[in-house]
């Protein structure tokens, strides 16, 4: 088969599994049969996924098809675009995507049969939306895919949507990323009234013969951007992420830790071409994404709700994405993307079958879970080790490349931003798993390993983070050959300083984090306060939407309804008026008709 | 005699027609009014073809007149109708039509 063939099954499977969900309704009902139908779907496009990624031909395949047909070469195609980029991206999302729906048999297995079928059918909607976004070949088809996994989201985050804060972190979500998507469709449109075309292939062609009119390209491939900071929840509008927590863990780890908020990175690492055209706005997705990474990762301390903490992290790791993407480091960036994608993925994982054996989310809760969950712990320590960047797992070679590409694009200052993050990660990562495996505290009732379909996504997940990080070690590093020789050891003992401080902290009690809490009061009293953004936007949300809200409401209810009610008004008033000439009698009718013939003759011969 | 006089006629028995069926309460007044009119038509016609030399204008007459026998029987028979149910042919008190 060849590569087109395959991205297309590979998209085709969810679609016909979402179609067959959506349209069969006994078998949605059927919950588990739902589910087994979902899965083997993508277990399908993980397959055509890898097969594609072993045998991808070196020049990227492009197919098209007209969509809008105009006058002079068509106004929109439709098509897929499959070049090294596009097939570790897709694999990526497929396993991860396998694995989450193989988890949740487990994780969700006391949801009713018709929960567990929707449940099915919005992921295999999300796995058609997201491979699909992955796999668009111009703007607007990345559009319409983009606007597909918002939905998604927005449908998985609300899956329990009988609970008040699900239903508001969904429309939370929905809302948040609209704003930044209002930007990217913008940007897309003034992009094709410059360039005349959506498509990548023929906009990166533009962009290296020098042809694309740069006036204003700045601002489109802000907006354009502006959609990313949306979907990879840049500051400012990395809000709705961690209310995003309010899904089940499964949906938290595909949808807003390994695939879908990497979206943003996805379309700036995409049409790169273009971003390379515009300095500006690339210095400027630098620093918002190493000041993300920053933030994010001092919110990340004084969490104690386990999956917040991991999505304050999944912010913090975005801006490392972005920050290296803004630096020239595209590759760095999506290197740590895909690995990112893996080990998050795990420690959602996890966290959710801690979740699952404890039934709370709140870390001090739990402890001592290290010999009741003796394989999680292993998992998890995994995914924790691969996050703080500790040799040799994966994640060690990508935050290595990240910060070589930063400190090699001569951004010095998001470096240092940076440096601190990766000591802040280690340190409030290590903080969850000594509190939760080796913590005081009794865990209640009888924690014990995943049951096998968990656990099996859980190994699998783990095994590959260590093994391509060996793989990477062995082979020399890989992509962090270039750089300077002292990154790495810095990488590394911040992180080692990290995790050593945790552990004074919260194992062996030398330092108590009452004392840390005092000796950084300013940024402890504004992490807890979440830096008053959510306050800010929940104010601006009452007081300007809601108030206009309540205008538009006024002139409804009193000026439109009053114009309708006025001419109903006047049309009763009138009739009742006009009734009363119908007297019923011939004679007056006749008086009419001779007073009418009469007008007529004198204004006959009046003319 | 020239053509006015006949005109003259027939206006004032259309007129005298019409104010009979516009004051007349009795349903047979009506009719009857109503016959007048007609029959100012049917003065003109004739007038005009006498002095036209037309010869429509006669057959027209006959026309109506057949017509109008035809109408009065259809007429009397609704009001003889309207009186058994009503048991008035005042067309003040039919009113049923009204608003």
């Amino acid at each position: 088969m060849n590569a087109g063939t395959l991205a297309l099954a590979a998209l085709g499977l969810p679609f016909c599994s979402f179609v067959l969900l959506a349209v069969a309704l006994p078998l949605r009902r059927a919950g588990r049969a739902a589910g087994a139908l979902s899965i083997a779907a993508i277990g399908g496009s993980l397959l055509a996924s890898l097969v594609l990624w072993r045998t991808l031909p070196g020049e990227s395949v492009e197919l098209t098809w007209t969509w809008l047909p105009a006058e002079g070469g068509p106004m929109a195609t439709v098509g897929i675009l499959v070049d090294h980029l596009t097939a570790s991206m897709l694999v990526l999302v497929a396993l991860v995507s396998f694995l989450v729906q193989l988890y949740s048999l487990g994780y969700l297995e006391h949801e009713t049969p018709p929960a567990l079928g929707r449940y099915y059918a919005y992921h295999s909607l999300f796995a058609f939306s997201m491979l699909g976004l992955v796999l668009a070949s111009n703007f607007l088809q990345m559009f319409i895919f983009w606007e597909l996994v918002g939905l998604c989201s927005y449908l998985l985050i609300g899956f329990w949507y009988t609970k008040p804060e699900a239903a508001r972190a969904a429309v939370k979500a929905f809302w948040v990323t609209k704003a930044g998507d209002l930007g990217f469709i913008i940007g897309i449109v003034l992009l094709w009234g410059q360039a005349g075309t959506f498509q990548f292939s023929r906009l990166f062609q533009m962009a290296g013969d020098r042809t694309l009119p740069t006036a204003g390209l700045a601002l489109i491939m802000f907006l354009i951007y502006l959609g990313a900071v949306g979907k990879s929840a840049q500051f400012p509008l990395h809000v709705w992420l961690p209310d995003a927590m309010e899904g089940p863990t499964p949906v938290s780890a595909l949808i807003h830790a390994a695939t879908m908020v990497a979206a943003g990175v996805y379309l700036v690492s995409r049409v790169y071409p273009l971003f390379l055209l515009t300095p500006d706005v690339l210095a400027l997705i630098g620093w918002v994404g190493a000041f993300t990474a920053l933030l994010a990762a001092t919110l990340g301390l004084v969490q104690a709700d386990i999956k917040r903490v991991l999505a304050y992290s999944t912010v913090s790791q975005l801006g490392f994405m972005m920050a290296a993407l803004g630096a020239g480091a595209s590759d760095a960036g999506f290197f740590h993307l895909l690995t990112h994608g893996l080990f998050k993925a795990l420690l959602f994982l996890g966290a959710g079958a801690v979740i699952h054996a404890v039934g709370t989310n709140d870390i001090w809760q739990m402890g001592r879970l290290a010999r009741a969950m003796p394989q999680t712990m292993i998992v998890f320590l995994v995914g924790t080790l691969a996050l703080a960047g500790i040799w040799p797992f994966a994640g060690f070679f990508s935050k290595d490349a990240v910060l070589a590409g930063v400190w090699e694009g001569g951004l010095a200052i998001p470096f240092l931003m940076l440096a601190l993050s990766v000591f802040l990660t280690a340190f409030y990562m290590f903080r969850v798993v000594f509190v939760v495996f080796f913590g005081p505290r009794h865990a209640e009732g009888h924690a014990h390993d995943a049951p096998p379909v968990m656990a099996a996504p859980l190994w699998i997940l783990a095994v590959l983070t260590v093994g391509w990080g060996i793989g990477l070690a062995t082979r020399g590093g890989g992509e962090k050959a270039h750089g300077p020789e002292w990154v790495p050891w810095l990488a590394t003992a911040l992180a080692v300083a990290g995790i050593g401080f945790a552990w004074l902290t919260y194992q062996k009690r030398v330092v108590t984090p009452e004392t840390l809490a005092r000796a950084f009061a300013p940024v402890y009293t504004a992490a807890v306060g979440k830096f008053w953004l959510d306050d800010l936007y929940g104010g601006l949300y009452r007081s300007t939407l809601l108030g206009f809200s309540r205008l538009v409401g006024w002139v409804d209810r009193y000026l439109v309804d009053g114009l309708v009610n006025l001419a109903s008004a006047w049309t009763l008033r009138w009739g009742d008026g006009l009734r009363r000439i119908q007297t019923g009698r011939a004679q007056d009718y006749l008086y009419g008709i001779a007073f009418g013939l009469l007008l007529v003759i004198v204004w006959g011969y009046w003319r | 005699m020239g053509l006015q006089p006949y005109l003259i006629l027939a206006a004032c028995l259309f007129t005298i027609g019409l104010f009979g069926v516009l004051t007349r309460r009795n349903a047979i007044g009506i009719l009857l009014g109503i016959e007048l009119m007609l029959n100012a038509v049917n003065v003109n016609l004739v007038a005009f073809a006498r002095f036209t030399g037309e010869t429509a204008g006669l057959i027209f007459t006959l026309f109506t007149i057949s017509i109008t026998v035809a109408e009065v029987a259809l007429g009397l028979a609704i009001v003889i109708l309207i009186f058994r149910v009503r048991r008035t042919v005042e067309a003040d008190q039919l009113h049923l039509l009204k608003g």
